[in-house]
């Protein structure tokens, strides 16, 4: 609804303070700065997910697909705008023959990242028009296939360092502390993206996302035209996707296709519980998700060692079949009652 | 007048069904047509067939003069032919007023323009079209939460705001307070004139479709059983038949 | 890739030994489809665990066989085992997901999934088993051919098992109360049939076929704890492609999948088998959704 996203001067001010956290973060709690970064990443992450899934009605169990895609052409661009990518990952992990210095890394992620979200788009294009003519589940289970498929094709391309994955540049020790700065890239994307989407949803066409969620085929009936509606849609969120995979895999430094860049397991139904949790269909809901679920992530793995997949796993059936409608839409729910008209939560 | 929308021994069967069995028919540019018939004649089946959402098994149906029984729904609709449904369809999770904007002339603006706030006009118009059907104070409310009455009126209201060049209702006043109802066909008509919206309407209020439409076309067990004035088709020996012989 | 579709076109006999080969897996992938499309069919829920089962019912097969037992008492102990495992995931879980939209249903069967793989890992550890036989082979064209027996006994006792399975939904009472169930829930819970508990017995009947055929498959097949994902992918797109409630099409499906991913993994190597089967997961997807759309239908 245009409305619920006006910016009210509370809204302005909450903001406002968000963003002043988000800046100050990193510099007051240093030792949780992979985390934090990790945590706006995966608010990304879940936004992507919810702006087709939550938003458009089109849930996709393969959006890691993007994520990858991310990953690996930012990590190929950042070596081989220098280096030779085969002999690279031959060396597994560059030894002393394959040094970054500070303006070829930085070159390297300022061509990458935006490199990144154009593979990705052009992937998300193309699949996009057979893909998206299927609905629900088996739109659901077909995406399933083609994130774990790419995970298996990737495996096998030695190129990329087959099986056993390949490293992102070692970025130079003269550049300082190289994670400050994949936090305010991380930031900025976040922010973007949260822009970018409160925007795209204050328009019409994200009337038109949530009218192919509601009834599709009504929506084609009415002259809407659904197929270009939804790959936007699905460009769009797979262009940032690509952006937020190319840092995640500079943040963790290795990337694997099976556990890392296409790991559906992980990343691939963590976006999915996150907006779930939040509560999807809503703007807020992702970016709450996402920051409730980190937390629930970092607590499960500092005292579940071992155990912490498996927590997360019953995690997401409890979602799933007890709170579908997440944090944001149980409020939402309680606020109704109450009599008020349909309130945003702060 | 020339005919807008010409049907021509359209049939369709279904499995053994012969759903319908070579129609003709004809709606002039700006009249209103009615179309009765009891239940199982055919009449949301035809209504499918012309809106593209079930293909004919021969036939023709033009539009303009164009043929447009190949046509798939969302062509048919952009040319201008909009349809309503016996059951309600509207988009549930989101407000009766987002529902208007999302209806607003949409298959006449070049998708780019999609990517802006609703106009203040159409803005002004969806309250304005909300107001008339009695939904006004509802408007922030999620479309899933109204009645099925309500749920009508909506669609209706939604079926206008897209400003189409034919509108097909079905069964517009079922389910509708009766109060309401001849306000309803007072706006339909005031369309009619003013806009030179043509309606082809499916009804089984024999009262109000007598009132409404200028010509009526009877269907029975999937045939065309008599057309003409209202006069004439209301005191038409076989159609009086069809109605108290199906009861 | 294209010297090993070379050697496929100079030896004929390599192309038949996949071809059988193909076969024989094919009837456990029947096996775990039938029971997708038995719980699909009643309950509107798709078990994206599938595969979780299979696997975990070879896991006993190496457990027994670990012990000393013989392989084949593993059968029994596992289509019990998850067919209890069946009804409590059901009683805890999946009550609450029918009639609901099929979402949840994928995302909380998944999470199943995950929970069961990595439980799995733990216990059972991450490598890949097999249970040796020690049964041998038998050999046709001068030592050309070669059909391992035990895969043999597998491929029979799949059909024996679905062919038991048939019958009972069939003839029995509480098949047919299962069958009633899936055409009209509404009328078959007038007539007095508890749906809630048929809906458990088919879940719980599925995870034991799923058990079985995982058992079985421990004997000629690896298993490992990862494995599911693909056994769940192998049974949704036979289920596609065959229909629901087509017996007959879930077997020539899952046979040809068989065939079809043996002379796939020959082709393009090893490590692209299960890539093929995703892969062509999504095409059989596409493919289905264009024949329907031509008929201005969609894939529901």
């Amino acid at each position: 609804m245009p409305d619920a996203l006006a910016l009210t001067p509370t809204r302005l001010i909450l903001i406002a303070a968000f963003l002043l956290c988000g800046v100050v973060a990193p510099l007051a709690a240093p030792a949780y700065q992979t985390q934090l970064t990790e945590l706006l990443l995966f608010i990304v992450f879940a936004l992507a997910w919810d702006l087709v899934g939550g938003q458009m009605g089109y849930n996709s169990f393969g959006n890691v697909l993007f994520v990858g895609v991310g990953m690996y052409v930012c990590a190929i661009v950042q070596v081989g705008l220098f280096y030779n990518v085969g002999l690279y990952t031959e060396a597994r992990g560059g030894g002393t023959e394959f040094i970054f210095d500070e303006s070829q890394f930085l070159i390297g992620l300022a061509v990458g990242l935006p490199g990144a979200a154009l593979v990705s788009a052009l992937i998300a294009w193309l699949l996009g028009s057979l893909v998206l003519t299927m609905r629900g589940h088996y739109f659901a289970i077909c995406t399933l296939g083609l994130g774990i498929a790419a995970g298996q094709v990737a495996a096998g391309i030695p190129w990329i360092g087959a099986g056993s994955g390949m490293l992102t540049p070692n970025p130079p020790d003269s550049l300082g502390d190289v994670g400050l700065l994949l936090y305010y890239l991380s930031l900025g994307l976040a922010v973007t993206c949260a822009l970018t989407f409160a925007w795209l949803l204050s328009t019409r066409f994200g009337l038109a996302l949530n009218a192919i969620r509601d009834d599709e085929d009504k929506a084609e009936a009415m002259g809407l035209n659904t197929h270009a509606a939804k790959v936007t849609a699905w460009v769009i969120a797979a262009a940032f996707l690509g952006v937020a995979g190319a840092l995640y895999g500079n943040l963790v430094r290795f990337i694997d296709p099976i556990n890392t860049a296409f790991a559906g397991a992980t990343i691939g139904v963590w976006m999915i519980l996150m907006a779930l949790l939040g509560g999807r269909g809503t703007l807020l809901g992702p970016i709450v998700g996402a920051i409730v679920f980190q937390v629930t992530k970092e607590l499960f793995w500092t005292y579940m060692l071992g155990w912490q997949r498996v927590a997360l796993g019953v995690l997401i059936v409890l979602v799933a079949v007890f709170f579908p409608y997440g944090i944001v839409g149980f409020f939402r729910d309680r606020f109704k009652d109450k009599g008020r008209p349909a309130e945003e939560a702060p | 007048m020339t005919a807008l929308l010409e049907l021509t021994d359209v049939t369709k069967t279904f499995g053994g069904v012969v759903a319908n069995d070579a129609i003709s028919l004809s709606v002039k540019q700006g009249t209103i047509v009615g179309l009765i018939g009891p239940n199982g004649s055919g009449k949301t089946t035809l209504f499918n067939a012309i809106t593209g959402v079930i293909p004919i098994d021969s036939g023709s149906i033009r539009f303009g003069g164009r043929e447009i029984s190949e046509l798939l729904p969302g062509d048919i609709a952009r040319i201008g032919i909009i349809r309503t449904f016996q059951q309600p369809r509207i988009y549930r999770a989101i407000s009766a007023r987002a529902n208007m904007l999302v209806s607003a002339s949409i298959r006449t603006v070049p998708f780019a323009r999609l990517f802006h706030r609703a106009e203040p006009e159409a803005e002004e118009r969806a309250v304005e079209l909300l107001d008339f059907v009695g939904l006004a104070a509802k408007q922030d409310e999620l479309a899933g939460d109204l009645s099925f009455g309500q749920q009508k009126l909506l669609e209706l209201a939604m079926a206008l705001i897209n400003e189409p060049e034919m509108l097909l209702l079905d069964e517009p006043t079922a389910g509708i307070n009766p109060v309401l109802i001849d306000s309803l066909i007072d706006r339909l008509k005031t369309a009619n004139r003013e806009r030179g919206l043509t309606l082809l309407v499916i009804e089984h209020n024999m009262p109000v479709i007598m009132g409404l439409a200028e010509q009526i076309y009877c269907l029975a067990h999937g045939r065309l059983l008599a057309h003409g004035a209202p006069d004439h088709v209301k005191s038409d020996a076989r159609v009086l038949e069809a109605y108290l012989g199906a009861a | 890739m294209i010297g090993n579709l070379q050697i496929l076109i100079d030896a004929p006999a390599l192309s038949l030994q996949l071809l059988i080969d193909g076969i024989l897996v094919g009837a456990v992938f029947a096996l775990a489809a039938y029971g997708l499309a038995l719980v699909w069919g009643v309950t509107n829920v798709i078990n994206v665990a599938q595969g979780e089962f299979v696997m975990l019912g070879g896991f006993i097969t190496v457990f027994c066989a670990d012990q000393g037992l013989p392989p084949l008492i593993a059968v029994p102990i596992a289509a019990t085992a998850l067919y209890v495992l069946g009804w409590v995931l059901f009683q805890l879980v999946i009550v609450h997901l029918v009639g609901r939209d099929m979402f949840n249903s994928v995302l909380a069967t998944f999470g199943i999934a995950i929970v069961m793989q990595q439980l799995m890992a733990h216990v059972f550890g991450g490598a890949d088993r097999i249970v040796e036989s020690g049964l041998g082979s038998w050999f046709f064209l001068d030592g050309l051919i070669g059909i391992a027996k035990v895969k043999v006994v597998v491929f029979a006792a799949c059909i024996a098992l679905g062919m038991t399975l048939a019958l009972f939904l069939a003839r029995s009472r509480a098949g047919q109360a299962i069958r009633a169930t899936a055409q009209e829930p509404r009328a078959a819970s007038v007539l007095g049939i508890e749906t809630r508990r048929v809906y458990a017995l088919t879940f719980a009947l599925n995870a034991a076929i799923c058990g079985a055929a995982g058992a079985l498959a421990a004997m000629a097949y690896t298993i490992h704890a990862y494995g599911g994902l693909a056994y769940t992918i192998r049974s949704f797109m036979i289920v596609v492609v065959a229909g629901l409630g087509n017996l007959a099409g879930v077997v020539w499906a899952a046979l040809g999948l068989g065939v079809a991913e043996n002379f796939a993994g020959f082709i393009l190597g090893a490590q692209y088998q299960i890539a093929f089967v995703f892969g062509l997961l999504v095409a059989v997807l596409v493919f289905r959704n264009w024949r329907l759309k031509r008929k201005r239908l969609t894939l529901r």
